[in-house]
Parts: structure tokens; sequence; C-alpha cells
């Protein structure tokens, strides 16, 4: 490990550690009580794998496949059955995660598109920011557009972001449709040579049809431009989310036909890594990028192998 | 709001409702769908399981077993025990005697602090206070840009230092402020923190200590998964809030903060927050939620709301029109900007009894009502009281001057013909004295069935 990946490897560690902490921990102190296997104990499994936001079917598929394993392999000491849990919990993370390569930021297409969607407050243009700052660091001219021309300031927040990550912004305080601005945006960066487009929408419930439409004009009016753009649509979802992100994610992807990656925000804050779990397990979207903190150096391209190692190493 | 959660408690209750004999068995049974259901709607761990264990004591009592419908009766031992989660009755915000009356907004990242405090200062001010609010958020980018923005929405002035880099210098000096300037309430909006954040933390207590604040209010996300009963733990055992205020509630949040949050901190919600327009907040209702959420819709809300939005006037000349069937195109027009005062049609059709179940999937389009309007808007004032000269000629050129199609001109017609109908029914109908007395205009009827 170069110098530099052991600081983001870290930072990485450092943000799961509420994670680490509240799963592990309980499972270890859980696993030192027990003398065996039996309905208490797995109730007391099941109660710290739901309070990580898991959800009902993972954590049934967890519990069901861990007393499986015990029975047939009979009884062991604790350090045995904590192994047995670990790697069930790592199964499912790898499983569902092995057919996804990590997200690369070296883009071939020019301009690149990506468009970044999610429901309110969990964290878009903040993402955007740091996104942003990535892909200069990675030596690319970026480009952000400016969409989100609901929410009062939204034009003011992106902009200090876009200082912050050295990059150009597109931004219209004025105008009232955030398609223009992704037009205009997505044709200047044609123009100008940029090489990667980061589209900024407001943020919307995913149950609110008529918001869920203008999404589809912004991806239209810039497939006029660019045909195959968006290249990349990103859902951002708070990690505090619950079993509500599943629906947001659900939603986001049949307005846009399809999504390509789970920006995954504020994950420094909470216990319940365990939504990684869930998201494995239930969608078969890949996670793109977590956020660990909030400065502009906090997110970063999730992969699964450090995303493993930090979360069950020692 | 809590669609979800109350379509599958319906299913869950319309079996155990049916049972004519009850024991541990199918008790044990049906309460395990209840906690899945619970499960999935991020109802906290501890909760559900008290919850549970609460509903089949009582039910195994001995007035179910002896009871002639002992399906009903564990129904409304459930009713009684989703009410107590949510705490009984609507509590208000405590104000002090001084002047100002301070309300500190506090909150994670992202949960909806500066649109609350903009919606809290247009609600008080509706109330007839004179509002003042403050913007202590110094980290995110734009967020006192934003607080000023919406002040200005609301038309309530924002007290703001720019470049001060010590949010308990601007709340101390925004009170000050607020005396010179005769604004009787404070409200302070804080930035967005962890619960883990010390450093943040310490800041947002020593806010308190220097303002002494008459009401705490914490802001979570209604979409909050296990997490949000352990952030609220923290903030209160740091803050000692007063209240809880729920945002995104207009969401398909199955609500699993809301009833999780007040038996952990014991604290009341008072607010919900349910829309992106400022006046979309309002005062929480324990006993109407947990009637929502069972299904059984929320009627008082309903009528409470009409009463306030629905003009006297109007609805009395309406009722006489009906009586004598001179309901016109006119009065169609009328109506339907009254029910638009009353908030989105989704809104307005979650109070209704099994809306839930009924609605599931499907969504509601307020352009409906754009659309009608926009038709009737090009007929000509003869047009609208006399409907029977619509001939195709006419219809062609209503079809063209509102940019629809001749179909939809056709359909907006015919509806209103079925209303006609309708009312002359309606006329002779108990409900529509009912109604009558509850000023309650037909037409939403008619648009909600």
């Amino acid at each position: 490990m170069s110098f530099f990946d052991k600081l983001k490897f870290n930072r990485l560690k450092e943000g799961l550690t509420k994670t680490k902490d509240d799963l592990f921990n309980k499972v270890n102190r859980l696993v030192n009580a027990s003398s065996k296997i039996d309905d208490d104990f797995l109730e007391q499994l099941e109660a710290i794998f739901i309070s990580a936001d898991m959800g009902y079917e993972t954590t049934d598929l967890l519990i069901t496949n861990i007393k499986e394993r015990a029975g047939r392999d009979k009884f062991f000491d604790q350090s045995e059955l904590n192994t047995i849990i670990t790697e069930e919990m790592k199964k499912i993370l790898a499983d569902n995660l092995s057919e996804f390569k990590s997200f690369d930021l070296n883009v071939t297409q020019k301009p690149f598109v990506i468009m970044i969607v999610g429901v309110n407050g969990v964290g878009k243009t903040t993402s955007i920011g740091k996104l942003a700052y990535n892909f200069r660091k990675a030596g690319k001219k970026v480009l952000i557009g400016s969409a989100d021309t609901f929410r009062a300031a939204a034009n003011d927040q992106l902009e200090v972001w876009a200082q912050r990550a050295e990059v150009e912004i597109i931004q219209r305080p004025d105008a009232k449709d955030p398609a223009s601005v992704a037009y205009e945006t997505v044709n200047i960066a044609i123009a100008k040579g940029y090489d990667v487009v980061l589209i900024d929408t407001a943020g919307r419930l995913h149950n609110k049809s008529h918001l869920m439409e203008e999404l589809k004009k912004i991806k239209r009016v810039m497939q006029k431009v660019v045909p195959d753009a968006p290249h990349e649509i990103f859902i951002a979802i708070d990690a505090t989310t619950g079993q509500n992100g599943l629906n947001q994610a659900k939603e986001f992807s049949n307005t846009m036909g399809g999504l390509t990656g789970i920006i995954l925000t504020k994950l420094d804050g909470t216990a319940k890594g365990g939504i990684v779990m869930k998201i494995a397990n239930d969608m078969k979207v890949p996670v793109r990028f977590i956020g660990v903190g909030e400065k502009i150096e906090d997110l970063q391209i999730f992969d699964k192998d450090s995303f493993i190692k930090a979360l069950f190493e020692n | 709001m809590f669609e979800d959660l109350s379509v599958k408690l319906e299913g869950v209750l319309k079996k155990i409702r049916g049972q004519g004999k009850i024991t541990e068995k199918n008790i044990d049974e049906s309460l395990r769908e209840i906690r899945r259901v619970l499960f999935d709607a991020d109802v906290n761990y501890k909760v559900v399981k008290d919850f549970l264990e609460e509903v089949k004591q009582k039910s195994l009592g001995e007035n179910v077993l002896l009871s002639i419908t002992p399906g009903q009766l564990i129904v409304k031992i459930i009713n009684d025990e989703l009410i107590k989660l949510l705490g009984s009755e609507n509590v208000d915000i405590n104000f002090s005697n001084e002047i100002p009356s301070v309300i500190l907004v506090v909150g994670l990242q992202g949960s909806g602090k500066t649109t609350f405090s903009a919606k809290l200062a247009k609600l008080l001010k509706k109330r007839g206070k004179t509002p003042l609010l403050a913007a202590c958020d110094i980290y995110r980018p734009a967020a006192i840009e934003q607080l000023k923005i919406l002040g200005k929405q609301a038309d309530i002035p924002v007290f703001s230092i720019d470049g001060e880099r010590d949010a308990i210098k601007i709340a101390q000096t925004a009170i000050r402020h607020a005396k010179n300037n005769a604004r009787d309430t404070l409200i302070i909006d804080t930035a967005g923190r962890l619960a883990i954040d010390e450093e943040m933390m310490n800041e947002v207590r020593r806010i308190k200590d220097a303002v002494k604040p008459a009401e705490i209010l914490f802001v979570v996300d209604s979409m909050t998964g296990q997490d949000a009963v352990n952030t609220a733990k923290s903030f209160h055992d740091q803050l000692d809030f007063n209240g809880v205020v729920l945002t995104k509630l207009d969401g398909d949040s199955r609500g699993g903060a809301a009833l999780s949050i007040r038996s952990v901190v014991d604290k009341p919600i008072k607010f919900a927050s349910v829309g992106e327009k400022l006046d979309q907040l309002e005062a929480f209702f324990p006993d109407r939620m947990a009637s929502r959420i069972l299904g059984k819709g929320d009627i008082v809300s309903f009528v409470e709301k009409a009463q306030q939005e629905f003009d006297q006037d109007e609805s009395a000349k309406l009722q006489e029109k009906l009586r004598k069937n001179k309901f016109d195109f006119e009065d169609f027009l009328a109506q339907l900007k009254q029910i638009k005062k009353m908030g989105s049609l989704s809104s307005i059709v979650s109070m209704l009894p099994g809306a839930g179940n009924a609605l599931k999937g499907k969504q509601i389009d307020d352009k409906v009502i754009v659309k009608i309007e926009a038709v009737i808007l090009s007929m000509t004032s003869d047009e609208r009281s006399n409907p029977r000269i619509l001939n195709g000629s006419r219809r062609r050129r209503i079809a063209n001057g509102s940019g629809n199609s001749i179909q939809e001109v056709n359909r907006v017609i015919r509806q209103f013909e079925d209303m006609q109908k309708m009312m002359k029914n309606f006329n002779k109908s108990k409900l529509f004295n009912t109604m009558r007395k509850m000023n309650i205009p037909p037409t939403l009827m008619k648009n909600l069935k």
C-alpha cells in the first residue's frame, strides 16, 4: 500500500469506526457471553442486525445461514462461532459485490456526463463538490452544471464547492427550468473541451411524480447534444436512511431508466453501515462512492476489499 | 405519509378481525406479521419488542377471550398502543414571558432545519407573533443565504452577521436585535451536526447557555432508520430538548422514526413537515396519526382543513344553487379554487379512511385541476352559465384555446355533467345535510371519490 493509499484507508477505517464498534463489538460481546446457539442467542443476534438497518430480509437470510452452519458444524469454541458469523456477513457483501469493479476515474468518453439525483438533504451538492475534486486530482478538466433551480441558495452552495475543488461551474440564478441549465452546461463542455460534466439536481421525494418527470426532461435534453448522456446516473443515499432507501433507489431507477451507481453519504455519522449490506443484498446497483466525513477529500471510491477489510479487520 | 405501513397493517388486521376464536397460537402468528411490518417501517427494535409484548399481554386478557368479537377488540388494543407510542395529544411550543422568546432549532445535517425554521416563522406570524429568524449555521456553504431567501419568501426578517465565525455571538446579538426591533419571538437556525461530534455539540450547548431558549426543537428526517432513536437520545441527553419535528413526511416513509422516538426520549412530536412549500407545516396530532396508520383516515383534520380554507359565503351561495339545481361551470371553477387552497390533492385524500389501500401505487396528479381550470377559463361566460350550448365547434375552439385535445375537453364536460347529476341526488341525501352542517362543499366529496 502506498502512503497515499494508506492515508485513505485510515480515513475509511475512521469513518467506519462507529459501525464497526456498534456491529462487531456487539456481536463479540454476545458470542463471548453465550455457550450455545439457541433461540435466545439467535434473537439477540437478530436484534443486532435489525438495529444496524440491515432490514428484515437480509437479517433473516443471515440468521438462517448462521443457524444452518452452526447446526452442521456442531459445536465449536467462541472464536469459531465468531468466525462463522463474520464469514456469513462477509459472504453477503462479497457475493453481491463481486461482479462490480471499482469505479475508474479515467473515463474515456468526452465529455463524460454524470448526473446526481436523490431525495432532499442527502448530500448531493456536497458530493458533487467532492466528486469534482476527485476528477480534477485525476487530471480531468471538470465542469459542474447547477441544475438545482429550486432550493434557495443551492447555486451559492455549489459555487463554494466548485471553488474548493478548483473547477468551473455553470449556473443561471434566474433560470426556472433545470433542463435548460443542463443543456447549456453540456454544450459549453463540448465547445470548450471539458472531460467531465457533473450535473447537480434539486432534491425531490421519489413519490412526487411531477418532480420525477422533470428529471426525465433533464436527461432528454442532454441527449440532444450527447446522445449517450448521461453516462452515469448516481443516486445519493444518506447512510442513516432506513428501509426507505430501497424505495428511493427503486423509484429513481424507474424514472431514469436505471441507475449506474450509489453514493452513500454520511457514513461516518452512523452506526448503521448495515445499510451497505442491505443494499448489496437487495439492489443490483453498485455502491460507487462513500462519504466518510465533511472535508473535500472525504468522498472515497468504494472499494469492496478495503471496505470489508476496514470493517472486519481488527 | 404512512401509506405503506397502513396498507400492510390493514392486511394483517383484516385477518385478525375475522377471527372468531383467539388462541395464543393465532395471536402469535399475527404478531409475528406485525413485527415484520414494523421492522420494515424502521421502527426501533426495542420499541417493537415492547409494543408487541404489551399487545400480547392485553390480547390474552380475559376481556378478549370472553368477547364475542375478539378480533375487533385486538384491533382496538393495537390502536390504543399505537397512540401510546405516538404520545396522546398535541403539545404546543413553549413561550417565555421574556422578549424575545427564543426557539432553538437543532438536528443532523440534511434533516431540514433551515426550511423548518422558515416554515415555523411563517406559522407563528399567522398566529399573530412577530418572529425574527437568526442564521447561525456558519459552516454549510450558503446556509445563511438560504435562510435569507426563505425569510424573504415568508416575509420574515432574518438576522445574520456576514463573515462572523462565532455562532454564539450571532445568537446573542440576534437577541438584542429582536429586542430593539420589537420582535417577540426569535427562531435560531443552527448548523447540522452529528451527535458524536463533540466539538460541534459543545458549540450548540454554548448557544443554549447563552440564549436560554424557552423551546428547543429537534428536527429529524422521517426516513431515518434505526439510528433515529440513538441520535434523538444523544441530542436529548446533551440538550434536553422540548419537542421533535418530523420532516419530509410527504414522502413514502413508513414512519419508523415517528413511532420510535417519542417512547425513547419521552418528548412529544410537535410538528410534521409535509411539503416543500413554506405553509406545508402541520401541528402533530398523535391520535389522528394513529388513525391514519391504521387506515381509518383522519376525518377530523380533513374537516378542520376544509373549514379553515373554505370561504363561508361562497359555500352558502353554492349550496343555495345546488338546492335549485343551478350548478354551472362558474361554480365548478370556484370550487376548484377552494380545493386548491386546501393543499395538494394527495395530501387531502390521504386523510380519508382506507385511502392507503385504495390508492396503493397510484399517483394523484394535481395537474388534473389545472387542466380542468384551463378548459373552463377558455369558455365564454355564456357557455359557463349555460353549458347546454357547447356544440362541436365551440368545443373545438375551447380545445384550441386551452391547449388541450377535443377529447380532453369532452372529458371535462362529461365530468361536469356527472357532477350535476350527483348534486341532484345529493340534494335528497342525508350526507348532503351533514356536509352542509360541516361546511364542506359537495364538489370536494365528488373529487375525492
